[in-house]
């Protein structure tokens, strides 16, 4: 223990501050840091998360490879099918896991650092998650596109890579908003978990993951096609299937055709409306 | 420094039966520079005010004022300037205790430069170099408490605000943050804690504000608070171990003494005698007495007001006893899901 040092004092003078931006980027990097630490030292998060795609296209692709002709629009095989459904579901899961941290920071009481610091914006912590489970899914989507690739089930180009990217941000940000809402907005973790296991799945099956809209009943059709994982699924599946404009139409659905560019849109409508739809719970009465 | 106006919060809302009270009108204030002691049993309201200061709980009324500003409309402007350091520590295991504080650093915006100087002061100061590259899972309780103090302290605020900082810690480790806590308020740093030992608060603290059932009963420096109790306190025993008859008639004998104010049997000691007396000149006439009517003495201490005798008097009852009467009241998993945001 060293005698008094004159650091101990207050810092009287406030320095200049820095823009918004300077400040919620400093803000957002470090607690996307704190998560990519946390990767680093457990690391099976990772690993399952790399592994368990690719048993999905592995034996998914198995079990319907020898699916009935007029199964596919297309006519394609049902891997390459299936691809672009494993890409997005992944993101999709990884996603809406993405409350639990926060919910568990809530629990132990990290979270009270956070929101006893001068923040500049708490959407800082929705950033941070939308950074890391972007960075996360990306690596997860390469993985899942070079084993469909050695597969025999394709490759999509440097523009359907694009279009990845793009897709799986927008999907990510709306999805992880809706999560950290709910971590917020739920009593514990228990209640959580019940949540996203009561959506994961269902969503699944009623999206065009796994099979068609043509082969679904009406009614799931329907389902389907008001689902955002299919919006996100069907522009990369189109990439997938070769020559591919934003303007192409990508989704038949019961109520009209779809392009490319709208099936972003509404991905993108969607991240921005929930974003806006959970600040309150992130700020709850003390903003 | 501080002002606390009227504060009235209410967990657990709905049914009157399950609803809590924690804060009840309560008021305080605490001026610039001060090392200030929130004294009261567990349950008092202590952490609830202490967590509405720090802009993490909104009171259901009343005002929050720090520095001049506004605690609820202002609420970043004063998680500035102030330094929060929680009852239960709360670190992330996966981390090093240096990568915390660079985590702390950078939600407190400081440039990343600094953060770091300021980061090696502060393990220079409060004697982490051993084990602050270790994960914070890896740390006992002292660790732990001194790495929360460490936070608090990166950005130099001028109000730290500590949250029982020395419950259930090691005599090293509390000697080492009572004595970084005098430092800061040396050197002009106002330093709010709360705490439910005497001891502590007696020590420390320039003011001190005793906190029962949400509400502030009695505030003053500790100084003042025990001379307006006035006399002394003697204890008395006129053998090691009385019975309730002998322990009656000392009573009665001693109570018609000039100078005695009160005489009170103590059951749990032995049923030794408590007694408030006007000056020390008492003592020799208690003497006197007791040998006049041919009474040993196997003990008898004099002694000033303690703070526990301002305790006593403001609530009628010990610390320790308001201890025990709440110990079994409490419910640790609805107070936690009370703190948690």
């Amino acid at each position: 223990m060293t005698s008094a040092t004159p650091s101990l004092g207050p810092l009287q003078a406030v320095p200049n501050e820095p823009s918004a931006f300077a400040e919620i980027r400093q803000e957002t990097l470090a607690l996307t840091r704190r998560l990519f630490v946390q990767l680093a030292r457990r690391p099976s998060t990772l690993v399952a998360g790399v592994l368990q795609p690719l048993i999905w296209l592995v034996l998914f692709g198995a079990l319907f490879a020898n699916a009935p002709e007029g199964l596919l629009p297309g006519g394609g095989s049902y891997g390459r099918f299936l691809g672009a459904g494993v890409i997005v579901f992944t993101a999709f899961s990884a996603a809406l896991n993405a409350g639990l941290p926060v919910m568990f920071d809530r629990e132990f009481g990290f979270l009270n650092r956070l929101l006893v610091a001068p923040l500049r914006s708490r959407s800082s912590i929705v950033l941070a998650s939308v950074l890391y489970i972007t960075s996360l899914s990306l690596v997860q989507s390469l993985a899942i596109m070079v084993t469909a690739a050695l597969l025999g089930y394709g490759w999509p180009g440097a523009a359907g890579l694009l279009l990845v990217l793009v897709t799986l941000l927008l999907l990510v940000f709306a999805v992880t908003a809706l999560s950290l809402g709910l971590a917020f907005a739920l009593p514990g973790h228990i209640e959580l978990i019940a949540v996203i296991f009561v959506a994961n799945l269902p969503l699944l099956f009623a999206s065009t993951a796994l099979a068609p809209i043509s082969f679904m009943p009406i009614w799931l059709g329907w389902l389907a096609a008001l689902n955002p994982l299919t919006f996100a699924i069907e522009p990369i599946r189109a990439a997938y299937g070769g020559s591919f404009h934003l303007s192409n139409v990508v989704l038949n659905a019961p109520y009209g055709d779809l392009s490319a560019a709208t099936c972003l849109g509404i991905l993108a409508a969607l991240a921005v409306g929930l974003f806006l739809a959970i600040r309150p719970l992130l700020d709850r009465k003390l903003t | 420094m501080i002002e606390l106006q009227h504060l009235s919060k209410q967990f657990g809302g709905g049914s009157r039966l399950t609803s809590v009270q924690a804060l009840d009108d309560l008021c305080l204030s605490v001026p610039e520079g001060c090392l200030f002691g929130l004294l009261g049993p567990n349950g008092a309201g202590k952490t609830t005010a202490l967590r509405i200061l720090c802009t993490l709980l909104a009171p259901d009324s009343g005002s929050v004022t720090v520095a001049g500003l506004d605690g609820l409309s202002q609420p970043r402007a004063v998680r500035r300037l102030l330094g929060y350091v929680a009852q239960e520590v709360a670190i992330d295991k996966i981390l090093s205790g240096r990568e915390l504080l660079t985590l702390q650093g950078d939600l407190y915006h400081l440039p990343s430069v600094e953060c770091k100087g300021r980061i090696g002061e502060l393990i220079a100061l409060l004697g982490m170099e051993e084990w602050i590259d270790r994960r914070c899972g890896t740390y006992s309780g002292g660790m732990r408490r001194r790495l929360d103090l460490a936070a608090g302290l990166l950005h130099r605020p001028r109000l730290l605000v500590l949250d029982e900082p020395t419950v259930g810690l090691d005599i090293e480790s509390r000697a080492a943050i009572w004595q970084v806590l005098r430092q800061l308020r040396d050197q002009g740093t106002t330093v709010l804690l709360s705490s439910h030992y005497l001891e502590e608060v007696d020590a420390l603290a320039d003011r001190l504000a005793i906190v029962e059932a949400g509400q502030v009963i009695a505030e003053g420096t500790p100084a003042a608070l025990k001379n307006a109790l006035g006399g002394d306190r003697v204890t008395l025993r006129v053998r090691e171990f009385s019975d309730a008859g002998e322990a009656a008639r000392v009573q009665a004998l001693l109570q018609e003494c000039p100078g005695v104010r009160q005489v009170v049997v103590n059951r749990s000691q032995g049923y030794s005698l408590n007694l408030v007396v006007q000056d020390s000149d008492v003592i020799e006439r208690l003497r006197r007495q007791l040998a006049a009517a041919e009474l040993p003495v196997f003990a008898l201490a004099q002694s000033r007001p303690s703070l526990d005798d301002v305790y006593l008097q403001a609530t009628g009852r010990t610390l320790m006893d308001a201890e025990l009467s709440v110990a079994g009241l409490r419910d640790p998993k609805v107070e936690r899901k009370q703190s948690m945001r």
